[in-house]
C-alpha cells in the first residue's frame, strides 16, 4: 500500500478540476441517426428477440418440453419472421430513402483510416467506425440468410423439392454466430463505459458533441465544414 | 490534430459490400455442403466431446410435437393395445412388455429436416416378439401405430417393422424413455426418418392397407428411407 493516511481527505478537499470552458456557439448535441435509421434498428432488434425466444423454445429440448404448444410457438416464430420482413420493407419504402442510400455508401467504403483501425491502430473515424461497418454488413447478410433458410424450412415442409439436408444447420448456425455478434454489440452499447453513450444516439437520435469528437472525429469535422 | 482530409476516392474500398456478399455466398452455398462439412467436423471433435462432461455437450435432439400438449403417462394405468387382424388381441402393461425378450442396439437417428443424432442406445422389444402372442393373421401386412399425441399416427409394413434393427423401444441411453422422447414406448426404425419413429405409442393395429400417417397426409413420403426419400 503506497497511500498515506489522509491522502483521501486531501484529494477530497483539493479543488475540483474545472472543465475547460469552450467558447463556442456549437450546440452540445449532434444529430447522429435519422428517424428512419432508428426505426429500422429497433424493429430489427425487437423482431430478433421474439424470433430468438420462440426459436429457442422450438430448438432446446428442455424448453420444448417445458413450454409445449409447439404448433402455436411455430406459428409465432413464422408470423414474426413474416412481420419482420414486411416491416423492414415498409420502413425502407416509406422512410427517408435518400438518407438510407447515403448511409449505405458510408457503411460500404473503408478508407485508409478504417483499414488501419481494423488493425487496431487508432485512427480518426467517420460516423461509423470500421467495426460498426462490418457489423452492419454481417447483420444485413445474416438477416437475408435467416429469411432464406427460414422460408426454405417452412416451404420444404410442404414441398420436398425445396428440402435441403443443410437448411436447418444454416438456420441454427446463423443463430449461434448472431448471438456472438449480439453479445459484443450489447456489451459496447450498454456496458463498456467509453462507448455506451452511443445508445443515446440510437434512442434519441443525437449524441454529445465531445463524445462524438472522441470517437467519430472525422464525422464531426465534416458536419462543421460546409458541404461541397 | 487532423489536417482537413485530402480526399482520394480511389482510396476507399468497398469492404462492407465484400463482407456482405462473402457471408451471403458462404451461407447460401452451405445449403449444399453444410451437412457433410459439419459431420466431418463433429467426428473430428469427438475426442473433445468425450472429454467434456455430458451435460455440456448438446444432445443434438430436437423435440417435435404436433399437438398443443405433450402426452403424460401413468405407469399404473398405462396399457398398450394390440388389435386388428390378429388372432388374440392383447392389452399389455409396462411389466408385460419388459418380460418379453429384450433387444438392445446402438443406432443413428435421422430427422427428415436435416439433423441427426449418432450412437443412440436403445432397448426394447423386436416387433416379431411383440406380436407373437397376438398372432397376426396372414392378411395383416401393415402395422398402424396410434400415438397418445392425437392426431399423430403412422404405419410400417410388417416386413419393414421386422428389419433387424427396428423395435418398440422403452429405454434410451440407459434409462427409461423420457417423456419428450415418447414415454413409455416409441417406434425405432433407424433406416427411416424420424416421423416414422412414432412416439407415445398406445395402440398398434394390424391391418391390410397402408393409410397415410400424420406427415404423409401433408405430403411426406410413405416409405421414409433415409437418403432415398422426401427429396433428400
Amino acid at each position: 500500500m503506497t497511500s498515506t493516511p489522509g491522502s483521501a481527505s486531501r484529494m477530497a478537499s483539493s479543488p475540483v478540476a474545472t472543465e475547460p470552458v469552450v467558447f463556442t456557439s456549437e450546440p452540445r448535441y449532434i444529430h447522429r441517426f435519422s428517424r428512419t435509421e432508428r426505426t429500422l434498428h429497433w424493429v430489427h432488434a425487437a423482431a430478433f428477440f421474439v424470433l430468438l425466444g420462440s426459436g429457442l423454445v422450438l430448438y432446446v429440448p428442455r424448453l420444448s418440453e417445458l413450454v409445449g404448444r409447439r404448433p402455436f410457438v411455430k406459428d409465432v416464430h413464422f408470423d414474426t419472421g413474416l412481420a419482420w420482413m414486411l416491416a423492414l420493407a415498409l420502413i425502407v419504402v416509406l422512410g427517408d430513402r435518400r438518407g438510407l442510400r447515403r448511409t449505405l455508401r458510408e457503411l460500404d467504403g473503408f478508407d485508409r483510416d478504417d483499414r488501419l483501425w481494423l488493425r487496431r491502430i487508432p485512427r480518426p473515424q467517420g460516423r461509423f467506425n470500421a467495426g460498426q461497418k462490418l457489423n452492419a454488413a454481417l447483420t444485413a447478410s445474416f438477416a437475408l440468410l435467416f429469411a432464406v433458410s427460414g422460408v426454405l424450412l417452412w416451404y420444404g415442409e410442404r414441398n420436398s423439392s425445396f428440402r435441403f439436408a443443410s437448411t436447418i444447420l444454416l438456420h441454427d448456425g446463423l443463430m449461434y454466430v448472431s448471438l456472438v455478434l449480439l453479445a459484443g454489440h450489447l456489451y459496447l452499447a450498454l456496458i463498456y463505459p467509453s462507448t455506451r453513450h452511443a445508445l443515446r444516439g440510437m434512442t434519441t437520435g443525437s449524441v454529445r458533441r465531445d463524445w462524438a469528437r472522441e470517437h467519430h472525429s472525422k464525422w464531426v469535422d465534416e458536419q462543421k465544414s460546409p458541404r461541397e | 490534430m487532423e489536417t482537413p482530409q485530402e480526399r482520394h476516392p480511389e482510396e476507399s474500398r468497398p469492404y462492407a459490400r465484400r463482407a456482405f456478399l462473402g457471408a451471403t455466398a458462404l451461407g447460401l452455398t452451405s445449403l449444399f455442403w453444410g451437412k457433410s462439412v459439419w459431420s466431418a467436423f463433429t467426428s473430428a471433435a469427438r475426442p473433445l466431446e468425450n472429454a467434456l462432461p455430458a451435460s455440456l455437450v448438446p444432445s443434438g435432439w430436437r423435440i417435435y410435437t404436433v399437438a398443443s400438449t405433450m402426452p403424460t403417462f401413468d405407469s399404473t394405468t398405462w396399457r398398450l393395445q394390440i388389435a386388428g387382424l390378429v388372432d388374440r388381441p392383447q392389452t399389455l402393461t409396462i411389466a408385460d412388455l419388459r418380460s418379453l425378450p429384450r433387444a438392445e442396439q446402438v443406432s443413428t437417428f435421422h430427422c427428415v429436416t436435416g439433423w441427426s443424432v449418432e450412437n443412440v442406445h436403445w432397448a426394447g422389444v423386436r416387433f416379431r416378439d411383440l406380436l407373437a402372442a397376438a398372432g397376426p393373421q396372414a392378411s395383416g401386412t401393415v402395422l398402424e401405430f396410434v400415438s397418445a399425441e392425437a392426431p399423430y399416427v403412422d404405419t410400417l409394413m410388417l416386413r419393414q417393422a421386422e428389419l433387424h434393427d427396428a423395435m418398440l423401444a422403452y429405454e434410451m441411453d440407459g434409462e427409461p424413455l423420457r417423456r419428450e422422447h415418447g414415454a413409455p414406448v416409441r417406434v425405432v426404425i433407424p433406416e427411416m426418418y424420424g416421423y416414422k419413429n412414432v412416439k407415445w405409442v398406445e395402440r398398434i393395429v394390424v391391418t391390410d392397407q397402408v393409410s397415410p400417417g400424420y406427415w404423409e397426409q401433408r405430403g411426406y413420403d410413405v416409405d421414409a428411407w433415409v437418403g432415398k426419400s422426401n427429396g433428400l
